[in-house]
């Protein structure tokens, strides 16, 4: 297995880490949490696998990839923060209601 | 037409406009009514601006900047993002009027900058030619969409929000992983580039897999769907108009590009379990929608069965070719227009009367005839009656499940249109009872019950244009050269 394939694989198994979280906890914050780590997973498979088997120098474009998305993800953070506190000071509650809607 | 209006780059207008228009929102606060409506109409011109351009000289490839693909960003414009941009303008349009009239004074000042910011993502994800250029716009419309659905900011709306956050964010990623990989295989993120290159592999099949969950999350397609009542229903009216309207539409434009030209020789199974999943919304969206108490939670479950007419169409494109892409580009306009007439209709409703509860309307009907008119009308594009834009896209839709043989799905829909029939009348039926404790009401401004009977009016209008409308979509032919079966 070559160092590339590698952390890719730690990338998708970080993914999947996140994805079981955010489906299993029901804490907010923690659900915030899984999506920032789901998304370093996708960020370090685009990392690794931009040094192509068998070429000397990485390919520098899913960098600026990762750059963005980091940029992205920051900003999906701090809105989903700020909807927790909203949630928080409106409902005194740190989950989401059930999905079954109320009359 | 003088040479330099052929020349202004239209397609970078319709993207700065709304974006520039956002910005001042913020910095002329006193002004920011006139400010939104100008802005929002000088990017209805502009597309009309790029509609002629497309009709004079085709497709448009412009790469901003000077910089041209691979390394620079391209914008991509043929005749079903024209259709598209078109319908985003006119219903941008509408909205914007009635929310003129919809909000109060401090919340036009929240409103307004994030629906043009909405509005420029909008625009740019139309015009992307790079699949990675689709998930920047991509996470700029959902951001700026799911801010606009808090922003009454009560707790079911927060909630609402909330859960529509970790589904647009869950989605974006699942597409975004889809990305990296086909970037890996093909050193690429160029539509037509990888249109060429790509071949049935493993790893093409995962990103094929990643990118169509992603987007059936974003685009609520049964059973993800689960996000989609509460924030629809919860958001003010002009919000759940637009998030209904165009920003569902948006991930299935996405999904629609991705699987006309890049996946298109992957899987039938696939497709096959697409239009299974779409049959299955129509009627589990249908049922509920039928079961519901509230009319924005109704109009908020009849979104989620309409989609499903959207996706019925990929089993029957594989072997019928074009006229279920005609069938879904018209459902989509023509869903577009209807449902926000609806949202518009109930956000009257619930000014006039407080509440939004069916059993309660208290003879509506002669109170607001216009908004029970525009329930009304678009009620009958919603069933897929003739004449309207619905019965052409439904229309066509059976008639290549039946000459196809396909029974199952031309049962599903017909069953899916008589129970649209049944929640619209369920509506429709108390806005002429009485309601057992008469209540207060308010007055609606003039201008939003004349916004929603236009949109619904145009939903039916658009049922005699169909040819017009055709040949506009068939510039770059997007849905491959195929004749025309009539």
């Amino acid at each position: 297995m070559t160092v590339v394939n590698f952390y890719a694989l730690i990338g998708g198994g970080l993914f999947c880490l996140g994805l079981y979280t955010l489906i299993i906890q029901a804490h907010l914050l923690r659900k915030i949490m899984a999506l920032n780590i789901m998304g370093s997973g996708v960020f370090m498979i685009l990392v690794a696998l931009a040094k192509r088997i068998g070429g000397n120098t990485p390919d520098p474009v899913p960098h600026a990839m990762v750059i963005t998305g980091i940029v992205v993800a920051v900003s999906a953070t701090a809105l989903a923060l700020v909807l927790m506190l909203k949630l928080v000071a409106t409902s005194g509650r740190t989950e989401l209601p059930d999905t079954e809607l109320k009359e | 037409m003088p040479a330099t209006f052929m020349d202004v780059p239209w397609s970078v207008l319709l993207i700065l406009l709304p974006l520039i228009g956002g910005v001042a929102c913020f910095l002329l606060p006193k002004l920011i009514k006139i400010l939104g409506v100008l802005s929002v109409s000088a990017s209805a011109l502009a597309v009309i601006g790029l509609a002629i351009q497309l009709q004079t000289h085709g497709v448009l490839r412009y790469p901003v900047g000077g910089w041209g693909a691979p390394l620079g960003i391209e914008l991509y414009a043929d005749g079903l993002s024209l259709l598209m941009l078109a319908m985003t303008a006119f219903v941008a349009l509408a909205v914007s009027v009635y929310s003129a009239g919809y909000f109060n004074d401090q919340q036009q000042h929240r409103f307004w900058p994030l629906w043009l910011f909405l509005l420029a993502a909008l625009n740019a994800l139309f015009l992307s030619a790079d699949i990675f250029n689709l998930y920047v716009t991509l996470e700029l419309m959902g951001l700026s969409a799911v801010a606009l659905a808090a922003l009454s900011g009560t707790s079911a709306a927060v909630g609402g929000a909330m859960r529509y956050l970790f589904a647009t964010l869950l989605g974006s990623l699942l597409y975004l992983l889809g990305v990296a990989l086909l970037y890996h295989s093909y050193a690429t993120v160029d539509i037509s580039i990888l249109s060429q290159q790509v071949t049935s592999t493993t790893i093409v099949w995962t990103a094929t897999g990643l990118i169509t969950a992603g987007l059936a999350l974003k685009t609520a397609l049964f059973p993800f769907h689960f996000w989609l009542p509460p924030a629809h229903s919860s958001a003010p009216a002009p919000v759940s108009a637009v998030l209904s309207a165009l920003v569902v539409k948006a991930s299935f434009y996405i999904l629609l590009r991705l699987w006309l030209e890049i996946f298109d020789q992957v899987s039938e199974t696939a497709e096959s379990l697409l239009g299974l999943l779409g049959a299955m919304a129509i009627l589990w969206g249908s049922i509920q929608a039928l079961r519901q108490t509230r009319v924005k939670l109704l109009v908020a479950y009849s979104t989620v069965a309409q989609i499903g007419y959207l996706f019925v169409a990929f089993p029957l494109a594989s072997t019928a070719g074009i006229n279920p892409w005609h069938a879904v580009a018209y459902l989509a306009l023509s869903h577009a227009l209807a449902k926000a007439a609806m949202f518009m209709a109930a956000g009257n409703l619930l000014r006039f009367g407080g509440h939004d509860r069916i059993a309660d309307l208290d003879r509506v009907v002669q109170r607001l005839p216009l908004t029970v008119a525009a329930f009304a009308l678009a009620g009958v594009s919603i069933m897929g009656l003739p004449p309207s834009g619905g019965f052409i896209g439904k229309w066509l839709l059976l008639q290549s499940a039946l000459s196809q043989g396909r029974w199952e799905l031309a049962i599903v829909m017909i069953i899916g249109g008589l129970l649209a029939a049944g929640y619209v009348f369920k509506v429709l039926g108390r806005a002429f009872t009485q309601a057992e404790l008469p209540h207060e009401a308010k007055t609606v401004p003039a201008s939003m019950e004349w916004t929603a009977l236009l949109l619904a009016s145009t939903a039916i209008v658009i049922g005699f244009t169909a040819t017009d409308i055709f040949t506009l979509i068939e510039i770059g032919m997007p849905f491959g050269n195929s004749e025309v079966t009539p």
